[in-house]
């Protein structure tokens, strides 16, 4: 009288999941543009055998290849004369690393508090839902040009202050998942076999709401690229002659109406970015929790 | 008989491509006559709902009934467009579903929601529509319909709320009354209240009942005619008395079969020793006030006191409310009680620290009632039975090899262990659970409404093991639960609880028997189909199939 399983064994969740993920073709093309993005910033030295900070004021304001420019210099050059494709592939490697490390920041704070507040509730709760309402009141970009401008400008300095302002999502989110998570059954049976606390949070709750949390991921990353950028468009992100996007755009502006492109190819490669990143979150979400979607 | 209101012939309804079977619904036919009060029974996954649904025009969209003709009122709805199907709802036809909360809109009273169907549907002047709506909440048997009008929906009890759902149904005086699984949610004296009130309305109002259900009890109580379906089809059909008393189909046979007897199933005394003892038991819920509300203390159990021998089954009876979860989560510890002593093999766990608790808590497992939320989606099967042993300490390889051997016993394939809860149907993962639990090797098992979500012939299979792994394991077990039958027919001792307090005790017979309390008497009073004597399946004649 053994229960065998009929013939068509209904495939594990991860199955599932891979399944819908080649499906859904804004996932595919958000991760495809991300590759591309993380590849060009890895391989960067391989791509271009210029140096991005080398000046040459001879070959000053190249234009592209397409507008009628020097083979050489195939996206052009800047004012200084530095080529405009090696400064965009090694200006993603900041783009990126500020993107990821000031969300991996964000995502440690925001997650421990969020679970803490949603598991424990009562008092924690209220502390929590009180940090979160203290940094909900503060406008994200006038503290970090505020504190940019009181420590100064550097990639280190710009990730630390993203990296402490944009946990709010993150907790907001993952504590009411984990609200809704604790309230199952299956918590109660762990607590009841005796599972510890930091066991249950780390194998019952936090696989349980992790699609949350890589959703919010994404969202949070573009969010800190595109914060990023407007810092250093105000001159007060990354220093020159750093190469970074949001700089790059911000030392074209002079030159918006006679050499456009100056502007446009590093807004374009942002663009792309964060539309990319946005539409990998909005897959993840859709494969994640296919009952979420509409 | 006259002629019917509502005749289906042929329907079938296509599943979406990729499901378990090709049609929802397979070339269904009945009939509903006006005054009648037709029962479709049938397990999850039967089709039945399907077919309500159906008739009333409310199919989700990826559902489409490619055959056969629903014919009420001398149309067929299926040729129908929607928005004059949708004319015929609420006037012509209506339905009841089985969560009323759901049902109501939690932003009006619940007077402004019954008018707002005279509104619709009819020419009539404020007045008289209050008038009439006043009339709909007497006829339901409402107390203080005034006080009731202006009530918001969450003011209300579940089951004056599925009273206010019927009324409003009733509102129109349809021909076709569609009633989806009407009373399940609902506590069993309600129950019995609402079931009532169905068989009023057969009298008093002309419509034709199709009442949608799992519950043989309330077959047995209510229906005139009986439809069983399996599979979306229609395996049996006839009188009440005919198919309740002398099933032909094997399926409904199993079925019958598979409802829990009013007596016990015969088996020895159990040993003398007192294994678990509470002893003035008392927790009280601290509700905070706030600008708008005074604080109150809710008292969940109030001087609770049983013991359970080594070997006992002892059922925990209540309705809703009763503060028999209350008293489970103190006896696992899930909350800390108040006052009172909770002595298994004489230590006292209520008085123990967390830290001091964790080597007692091997000692009282538990099986939750839900068996979709009681089983982590994200972790295996074998990856969740070790983690009781892991926890106090075993190894794990050791562990796995007693997670094969208890899947064994609760009769799953020892190489599912490394499966998602997710391939695993109700009655399965119910038994993964006991497994579970088992792995510590408990003294005692709680039972909380460990099989009231499941389908009758999936729950008589898991008393069944229940009772087997009890015998053989010298189990003690605290059976939880609101259905008396199953009560019965698994336990040694009842006590039955009323608001926190224990208002009844004693041994199966004595119970059932002779009651001593009021409210004992009234839910045995309340029980479905308590005037049916559910027969004894081997002994009738063989039928060919």
């Amino acid at each position: 009288m053994t229960d065998t399983s009929s013939t068509n064994i209904p495939i594990s969740p991860r199955q599932a999941m891979i399944r819908r993920a080649l499906r859904h073709k804004g996932l595919i093309f958000g991760t495809v543009v991300m590759a591309v993005v993380i590849l060009i910033a890895i391989f960067a030295p391989l791509l271009t055998e210029y140096d991005p900070y080398k000046q040459n004021l001879l070959t000053r304001m190249k234009p592209p290849v397409l507008l009628g420019g020097d083979p050489d210099h195939w996206l052009g050059t800047d004012a200084l004369g530095r080529d405009y494709w090696a400064r965009l592939a090694y200006g993603a490697r900041v783009s990126l690393t500020i993107g990821i490390v000031a969300a991996v920041i964000s995502a440690t704070i925001g997650c421990t508090l969020g679970i803490l507040a949603g598991y424990f509730g009562g008092r924690v709760d209220a502390v929590v839902t009180f940090l979160i309402n203290v940094r909900l009141a503060m406008p994200v970009v006038l503290v970090a040009l505020a504190v940019v401008a009181l420590l100064g400008g550097s990639l280190i300095v710009v990730i630390s202050v993203l990296g402490l302002l944009l946990w709010d999502r993150f907790a907001v989110v993952l504590r009411s998942a984990t609200m809704q998570v604790r309230s199952l059954e299956y918590i109660a049976a762990a607590e009841v076999l005796g599972a510890s606390l930091p066991r249950i949070l780390v194998k019952d709750i936090l696989p349980n709401v992790m699609n949350h949390l890589i959703v919010i991921f994404t969202l949070e990353m573009a969010h800190a690229i595109i914060l990023e950028a407007a810092l250093s468009f105000l001159g007060l992100g990354v220093q020159p002659p750093t190469p970074s996007w949001g700089l790059m755009i911000s030392e074209g502006k002079e030159m918006l109406l006679f050499e456009s492109w100056l502007i446009t190819i590093p807004g374009v490669a942002l663009f792309f970015l964060v539309l990319a990143i946005n539409m990998m979150g909005d897959g993840i979400r859709d494969v994640t929790a296919p009952e979420g979607r509409n | 008989m006259s002629d019917p209101i509502l005749s289906i012939r042929n329907l079938t309804v296509d599943l979406p491509k990729g499901g378990d079977r090709q049609y929802a619904v397979e070339q269904l036919s009945l009939e509903v006559a006006p005054r009648e009060i037709v029962c479709i029974v049938g397990e999850s996954g039967s089709g039945k709902s399907i077919t309500s649904f159906a008739t009333m025009g409310l199919l989700p969209k990826v559902l489409t009934p490619s055959t056969g003709e629903i014919r009420f009122g001398g149309q067929d709805l299926l040729a129908l467009p929607a928005s004059e199907h949708a004319k015929l709802r609420g006037s012509q036809m209506a339905m009841v579903f089985q969560e009323p909360m759901s049902a109501l809109n939690p932003c009006y009273t619940v007077g402004t929601q019954i008018e707002e169907m005279f509104e619709t549907h009819t020419e009539l002047a404020k007045s008289e529509r209050k008038a009439r709506v006043m009339k709909l909440l007497e006829e339901v048997h409402l107390p203080d319909p005034a006080r009731v009008y202006a009530s918001y929906p969450h003011q209300l009890s579940g089951g004056q709320r599925q009273r206010i759902v019927i009324a409003m149904a009733l509102a129109l005086d349809p021909k076709l009354l569609i009633a989806d699984e009407p009373t399940t949610a609902l506590d069993l004296s309600t129950q019995a209240q609402i079931l009532h009130l169905f068989k009023e309305l057969r009298e008093h109002h002309d419509a034709g009942i199709m009442f949608v259900t799992h519950d043989f009890d309330v077959v047995a109580e209510i229906a005139d005619r009986v439809i069983v379906m399996q599979h979306g089809r229609i395996v049996e059909e006839g009188s009440a008395e005919e198919v309740l008393n002398r099933p032909k189909h094997p399926y409904t046979r199993l079925l019958i079969d598979a409802v829990p007897r009013r007596s016990r199933d015969a088996r020895g005394a159990p040993a003398e020793d007192v294994l678990l003892s509470v002893n003035a038991l008392n927790k009280i819920y601290h509700i905070p006030g706030n600008m708008f509300k005074q604080a109150r203390d809710v008292h969940a159990c109030k001087d609770i006191n049983f013991s359970v021998r080594k070997g006992e089954t002892l059922g925990i009876v209540g309705e809703s409310g009763s503060g028999k979860s209350t008293l489970v989560k103190c006896l696992i510890r899930l909350e800390d009680p108040n006052s009172g002593e909770v002595l298994i093999n004489g230590t006292d766990l209520a008085s123990c620290s967390r830290k001091e608790l964790h080597p007692y808590r091997k000692m009282i497992q538990i099986v939750f009632q839900d068996p979709y939320g009681s089983l982590n989606p994200r972790r295996t099967i074998g990856d969740q039975l070790i983690e009781g042993p892991v926890n106090f300490g075993a190894d794990r390889a050791k562990s796995m090899e007693r997670a094969k051997e208890l899947m064994r016993i609760v009769r799953l394939d020892p190489d599912a262990l490394n499966r998602y809860p997710n391939q695993f149907s109700g009655g399965q993962r119910q038994r993964i659970c006991i497994a579970r639990a088992l792995m510590v090797e408990p003294k005692v098992l709680i039972a909380d409404e460990a099989v009231s979500a499941l389908d009758v012939s999936v729950q008589k299979e898991v008393l069944k093991l229940l009772n087997e792994i009890r015998d053989t394991l010298g189990l003690t077990v605290l059976f939880i639960t609101h259905d008396l039958r199953v009560a019965a027919q698994v336990c040694d001792n009842l006590i039955v609880m009323q608001k926190g307090e224990i208002v009844e005790r004693g041994n199966v017979e004595q119970v059932f028997g002779a009651p001593s309390s009021d409210y004992t008497k009234m839910l045995l009073d309340a029980q479905p189909g308590k005037d049916w004597d559910v027969p004894d399946i081997s002994t009738l004649p063989p039928v060919a199939v």
